[in-house]
């Protein structure tokens, strides 16, 4: 308001105030902002960076301090207290930096707005402003919050452990936890039972991403265009009945499924397949089968959400394209590859996608139907455990938390890779670059 | 003559390659009713099987009862009305929550410029691919710092934090398709910050908010590897853990009860999907084509 009067004409006004020396003077917090004479302003910074200091900088260093060391003495001191102390503290220490930062550059721009003759506002206005430029951030604050305890917290936290040597006969608070570099993912990949086991489970989930999540889409594009055919009656009760595995709680009818398979007692095995064939197929006790036993229930549970999604693509393709290409002679197939299939894809790629990066982790299915098995001869994981499963496994049953946490920030890694890429491909992202 | 005679049998051969077409779809669908259905009336079958171990049940019982029903509901050591009341608890409280910080949190972004915004829809982006189990184990040591192990509340909490980067995206997305003109004519009217969030954005974006508040209700209600974690006693289980629980020790000799447990959980759920599926497409579409 005041400023916009000024600034056309850059004219300097106030002489002696000198930007530079406001921003030294912030080197104490609020410090700055006196000397530009905006005294209440200084005076809450001054108090509030006090404060935080009074009550922090014990927690802080201290923090810091045990995250170096872990603990000292063992059965009394507990590595992992240490280890999410150290944490917090960095995460306060980030927040302190931040905040001291923004105040040198606040007392700078103040100063230099003084300079050009800015009148400084009184502390009511100065409020009002306050209230206008820090508004979006009062809106992230309780979201921000809770997503850093809840969410980046406990992801460093696994960083961290990373790094350390935690596992079931070297574990808290018994023992202390030492940092032990990237010894674990060395030993992930040089010694043979870890590295032939990775590899194996790796190889298993690409294959399990790429092939159950593929024959979902096919399958539902398959069947959207059948029922979308207009000589089909009663479209909606088939649609309604084809969206039913998608309505039903997945962990009730995986569960379903692992009794419906199970070798011995299971309805596939006894009612269809040992009265026609004589007898039944080993599909939870033989990897290979366990293995085409889940792609077939994932097909049943996936296949109906991408249904629904491309017959609202289909319903809405304009009847124009078809008659065109009537009048043009073209055959069904050509109608279907230059129409349809382009349509339904450009307009459902990016839900595609995170279908191919939820089955990568598709944990519930895996667990649920076999808890991963059957055990495999020489490998730390099940014949059909993929990354995230092993992962559980190798932290709540084997208690190997170093090894656990190493192949989840490999995991980690694989997934935002892949996932970066094709966000900054998306459209959302191309858009937000023109704001 | 021969013209017509020529005609006709092509005729013919086009109708019935219709009619066999037709057959052919038809028994397509036919076939993936089977599959459908099979999996779903064999649970219902079993669970009105008298015995509650699943080797001598059928799918069509010859003497079939309601015990197991009337077991869940009346038998002392059941939980399961404590169950379902915990879970209603948790996705209620979670629902209205995380709905509404999403859209505080989707509000500055789509509607503010400030510094670190880009970097924040970034990080937003990055923290959500996480999967939230590899956080289990930080997660139980936190909640075991700050006392809330084995309660709703630190349940809850999860909840809510883990549903707002995802959520957060859909929303702005549908935020930025609602004219910036709407509110900015309210702002020279004299409305304040808050006052165009509550009496613009909100109501304009109801749709996609009910979509959000629907995914954080259910999610309570489909997830038991959370509550697995956080949850110590019975008393506390919530529906999909309990039940997860009553097969997880012995297969096979619950697994009647399971069935029936499980079918009063799916068919409510099941009705309110089938119900709100059409805006749950159409909200997604939107949110991923615009957002």
């Amino acid at each position: 308001m005041a400023t916009n009067d000024n600034q056309p004409d850059v004219k300097i006004v106030n002489e002696k105030h000198n930007p530079n020396v406001a921003a030294l003077l912030s080197i104490i917090p609020g410090l700055g902002q006196m000397y530009n004479r905006r005294w209440f302003k200084g005076a809450t910074l001054f108090i509030l960076f006090a404060a935080f200091l009074l009550v922090l900088f014990e927690f802080i260093t201290d923090g810091l301090q045990g995250l170096v060391t872990l603990g000292e003495i063992p059965r009394e001191d507990d590595s992992r207290i240490f280890l999410s102390y150290g944490i917090l503290s960095l995460i306060f220490l980030t927040f302190f930096i931040t905040f001291y930062v923004v105040n040198i550059i606040d007392a700078r721009k103040d100063a230099k707005r003084i300079q050009l003759g800015w009148t400084v506002p009184g502390i009511k206005e100065g409020f009002r402003n306050a209230w206008d430029t820090g508004f979006p951030y009062y809106l992230i604050a309780p979201g921000l919050f809770l997503l850093i305890f809840v969410v980046i917290f406990p992801l460093l936290f696994m960083v961290g452990l990373a790094f350390t040597n935690y596992n079931l006969y070297n574990a808290p608070p018994r023992n202390i936890l030492d940092w032990v570099g990237f010894d674990n993912f060395v030993r992930l990949f040089t010694i043979s039972e870890w590295r032939n086991t990775f590899f194996s489970v790796l190889s298993w989930t690409l294959i399990w991403t790429f092939v159950a999540t593929t024959l979902q889409i096919a399958l539902a594009l398959f069947l959207a265009i059948l029922v979308n055919d207009a000589r089909v009656k009663g479209k909606k009760l088939i649609r309604t009945v084809f969206i039913l595995p998608w309505a039903v709680p997945g962990f009730v009818s995986i569960i379903i499924f692992s009794a419906l398979f199970n070798d011995n007692f299971g309805a596939i095995n006894r009612d269809i397949l040992e009265p026609l064939f004589g007898s039944g197929l080993p599909w939870m006790s033989d990897p290979f089968f366990a293995k085409i036993a889940l792609i077939m229930i994932q097909v049943w549970l996936g296949f109906p959400f991408v249904f629904a999604l491309f017959t609202g693509v289909l319903q809405s393709i304009s009847s124009d394209w078809y008659e065109a290409a009537d009048i043009d002679g073209a055959n069904r197939w050509q109608k279907f590859r230059n129409i349809t299939f382009p349509h339904v894809m450009f307009a459902t790629a990016p839900l595609l996608i995170m279908q191919y990066s939820f089955n990568f982790n598709n944990f519930n299915i895996i667990y649920l139907f076999n808890q991963g098995g059957p055990p495999v001869r020489g490998q730390v994981a099940g014949g059909t455990d993929i990354l995230i499963s092993w992962v559980y496994g190798l932290t709540f049953e084997t208690q190997q938390f170093n090894m656990a946490a190493a192949i989840s920030i490999i995991l980690g890694l694989l997934v935002v890779t892949f996932a970066f890429f094709q966000f900054r491909r998306s459209r959302s992202f191309k858009e937000e670059g023109q704001i | 003559m021969s013209t017509q005679a020529a005609k006709k049998p092509k005729r013919m051969s086009k109708k019935r390659r219709n009619l066999l077409e037709l057959t052919g779809i038809y028994t397509v669908i036919g076939i993936m009713f089977v599959i459908i259905f099979y999996p779903l009336l064999w649970a219902f079958g079993l669970s009105l099987n008298p015995g509650s171990s699943l080797y001598g049940a059928s799918m069509i019982p010859e003497n079939w009862s309601l015990e197991h029903y009337v077991w869940l509901f009346t038998d002392p050591r059941s939980n399961y009305i404590q169950w379902y009341q915990n879970t209603l608890i948790v996705a209620f409280s979670t629902s209205i929550i995380a709905t509404f910080m999403v859209a505080l949190v989707a509000y500055a972004f789509s509607r503010y410029r400030f510094v670190g915004r880009k970097n924040g829809l970034y990080a937003f982006l990055l923290v959500q691919m996480f999967p939230v189990l590899m956080a289990m184990v930080a997660l139980y040591i936190l909640l075991n710092m700050v006392g809330l192990l084995d309660s709703l509340l630190g349940l809850i909490i999860i909840y809510v934090g883990g549903a707002i980067p995802m959520n957060a995206f859909l929303v702005k997305g549908y935020f930025d398709t609602i004219p910036r003109e709407l509110d900015e004519s309210a702002r020279i009217d004299g409305a304040g910050h808050l006052r165009v969030f509550f009496q613009i954005m909100l109501p304009l974006a109801k749709p996609i908010l009910a979509v959000v508040a629907l995914f954080n209700f259910m999610a309570p209600f489909m997830d038991f590897i959370l509550p697995r974690i956080v949850l110590r006693s019975p008393e506390n289980f919530t529906l999909a853990l309990g039940l997860f629980n009553f097969v997880n020790d012995q297969f096979a000799n619950n697994f009647t009860r399971f069935a029936a447990g499980a079918i009063l959980i799916a068919v409510p759920i099941a009705a309110v999907f089938l119900y709100l599926q059409r805006y749950l497409i159409s909200g997604l579409t939107s949110g991923a084509t615009k957002g």
